[in-house]
């Protein structure tokens, strides 16, 4: 008789075992539809953290996109700078064109026009022969930094194209200068 | 006196519907004449005496014609700096009411107000054309010097005139002087740097190029037909040799600049610096752009190049004593001189049509001026002082005149002066600044 009890027991205990591990599958069973949103949320993590990364990426990007550019504006925006009636360069002329080599070594590929310029005094015809000058001296430089003579195409403008249309030394100064430009 | 009619008849091609009937006076006094002395024909100008003109038929389009005619004939002859134009108001008597030849005149009435010469004109109209009788008077030898009548249409007034005065420079000078010449010069009226001509009095400027870049450096051939100029319509300094007549020319566009032409007298060639071997050197060219040979052989900038007028000489600037100056070289020796020592900035030579002199723009204190140097060389005369920049001087055909442009007034503009100098006054005024005269030889025609 008291066998019977405890197989009676041990029985209920199995259902109730049974049951609870119903109910616990049944909890799980419940639970599964969450699985995939935890899926999707630990996804969503997952990805959040890439996309810092790219972010980062993009960032570093920009950043030397934006060192690019103004690598790129530098090279266009200094100007290479004369002494009145000289073509010849001088150390603060030299600085400025090897930074412009540097840029062109990276730059391997970039189409170079070197205009020669000039202040307004002396002669039209004058100028533009000294504008001429001023474009080689500077393009005579570059190659013989490395750079290949068929990167760069010169033009003179003599005293055509002033920045600075004053009439003063410095105006002057600012106008005797070979500008650089990109085709 | 009478006048009587030699009856050669000169049929002279104008315009190709303009006929002028030039009917010599009976003269027997054309030659032998020195009223000018061209050695200095500007310390004693001759006075000279220019009424109205006669309206022979007397309508109002006549009265306006003569009146004209005789300002124009006026100004005309004032240009050339010979004459002193005496006023108006002085005169004693009226030949465009008392009578225009010999007979009506009475000398003594013109020698009392001091006038030497005398030129009393006759203008009738007859439909659209005019003819105009002009004749020119020594009034203390009470005797005609020249006579001329010319018909046309009413628009050739002006041609006429200068005809006649042609004819009275060629009989009181020997020279034909420059009314059949023009000016070509650069104006940046419309924004752009543009060619223009204009005739030698700065009368009807007309624009040449329509390169809407940059246009500078104009210089004529010897027979007008042709001018040469650098443009950046491609972009850079390339010389264009342009025919004004026929729509024809070629573009000398060789790498790195293609500047300063200057044609070779009396040839279809001209000399002009290319920078190509990476050095600009002065070149000689044929008219159709293909260069013939190599003139400068010196590192450093040789430009601008002017012709003696045999053309067996080439003034040109270089650098190569280490600031511009103008030195001289013989093309078939090929002798070099320097000519100028003076200052640091020695420019735009032009030879003069006799031969004898060079005239440049040469800088001084941060001021240019014109300065003329003999052909070989020597102590060199500056013309112009205190008033601005004064650059680019050119030299009328007959060689009495420069032209030049000056910042006197400000803006650059062109100006004419005496070759010594004197009785300098601007050309024109047209909107802009005006740089770069090149006058013209005097076959121009009209």
């Amino acid at each position: 008789m008291q066998k019977k009890v405890l197989k009676g027991l041990s029985l209920l205990l199995m259902l109730s075992g049974l049951l609870m591990f119903i109910s616990c599958a049944s909890t799980d069973v419940q639970s599964t539809p969450d699985a995939p949103k935890a899926q999707l949320a630990a996804d969503t993590t997952a990805s959040d953290a890439g996309d810092q990364d790219a972010a980062k990426r993009a960032l570093e990007e920009d950043a030397i996109r934006k060192e690019q550019e103004a690598a790129k504006n530098a090279f266009i925006s200094e100007d290479v700078y004369f002494d009145y009636d000289s073509s010849t360069l001088t150390s603060s002329a030299q600085a400025v064109l090897q930074a412009k080599a540097g840029w062109l070594r990276n730059n391997p590929d970039a189409a170079i026009v070197i205009e020669g310029h000039c202040d307004e005094r002396g002669t039209t015809e004058y100028n533009l022969a000294l504008g001429d000058r001023r474009a080689n001296s500077a393009k005579t430089f570059l190659v013989d930094m490395g750079i290949p003579a068929s990167s760069f195409k010169t033009v003179s403008y003599g005293e055509e194209m002033p920045v600075d249309p004053g009439k003063t030394e410095d105006a002057f100064a600012k106008n005797r200068r070979a500008h650089f430009t990109i085709e | 006196m009478t006048i009587f009619f030699n009856q050669d008849r000169l049929v002279i091609r104008l315009f190709l519907w303009v006929v002028l009937l030039l009917i010599f006076f009976a003269s027997d006094s054309i030659a032998g004449y020195d009223y000018i002395d061209i050695n200095n024909p500007y310390i004693k100008k001759i006075p000279i005496a220019v009424p109205l003109f006669k309206e022979m038929n007397g309508s109002m389009d006549e009265q306006t014609k003569a009146r004209e005619a005789s300002v124009l004939l006026s100004d005309t002859l004032e240009f050339t700096g010979y004459f002193k134009m005496i006023d108006h108001g002085a005169f004693l008597e009226h030949p465009e009411k008392q009578g225009i030849s010999e007979t009506a005149i009475n000398f003594k009435n013109w020698t009392v107000i001091g006038a030497e010469l005398l030129i009393t004109g006759g203008l009738s109209m007859s439909g659209n054309n005019i003819t105009m009788e002009m004749r020119l008077f020594d009034t203390f030898k009470a005797r005609r010097l020249l006579g001329k009548k010319y018909t046309g249409g009413v628009s050739d007034q002006r041609i006429m005139i200068r005809k006649f005065c042609n004819d009275v420079m060629y009989l009181l000078t020997g020279s034909h002087g420059f009314f059949n010449s023009k000016i070509a010069f650069v104006s940046n009226s419309t924004g752009k740097k543009e060619i223009y001509i204009s005739d030698f009095d700065g009368y009807n400027p007309r624009q040449i190029t329509k390169s809407n870049s940059i246009s500078l450096s104009p210089a004529w051939s010897t027979d007008g037909n042709w001018l040469a100029y650098t443009s950046y319509a491609r972009g850079k300094p390339d010389l264009y040799i342009k025919n004004l007549k026929e729509n024809r020319g070629c573009v000398v566009a060789k790498e790195g600049v293609n500047i300063t032409p200057a044609w070779v007298p009396g040839q279809f060639a001209l000399a002009a610096t290319l920078s190509f071997s990476g050095d600009p050197e002065i070149y000689m060219l044929t008219g159709d752009g293909k260069v013939i040979k190599r003139v400068t052989r010196n590192w450093g900038i040789d430009v601008s190049p002017s012709f003696s007028p045999d053309g067996r000489k080439m003034a040109f600037v270089s650098k190569r004593s280490g600031n511009p100056q103008i030195y001289s070289k013989d093309l078939s020796s090929e002798q070099e001189k320097r000519l100028t020592f003076q200052g640091k900035n020695n420019t735009t030579p032009s030879w003069s049509p006799k031969g004898d002199k060079i005239v440049y723009s040469s800088m001084e204190d941060g001021q240019f001026n014109v300065c003329m140097i003999g052909a070989d060389g020597g102590e060199p005369k500056q013309l112009t002082s205190s008033a601005g920049d004064n650059e680019s001087p050119t030299w009328s055909p007959d060689g009495s005149l420069i032209a030049f442009c000056s910042t006197r007034e400000g803006v650059s503009r062109i100006y004419v002066m005496t070759s010594y100098g004197t009785e300098q006054r601007r050309l024109f005024s047209m909107p802009g600044e005006q740089t770069n005269p090149k006058w013209s030889s005097n076959n121009m025609g009209n």
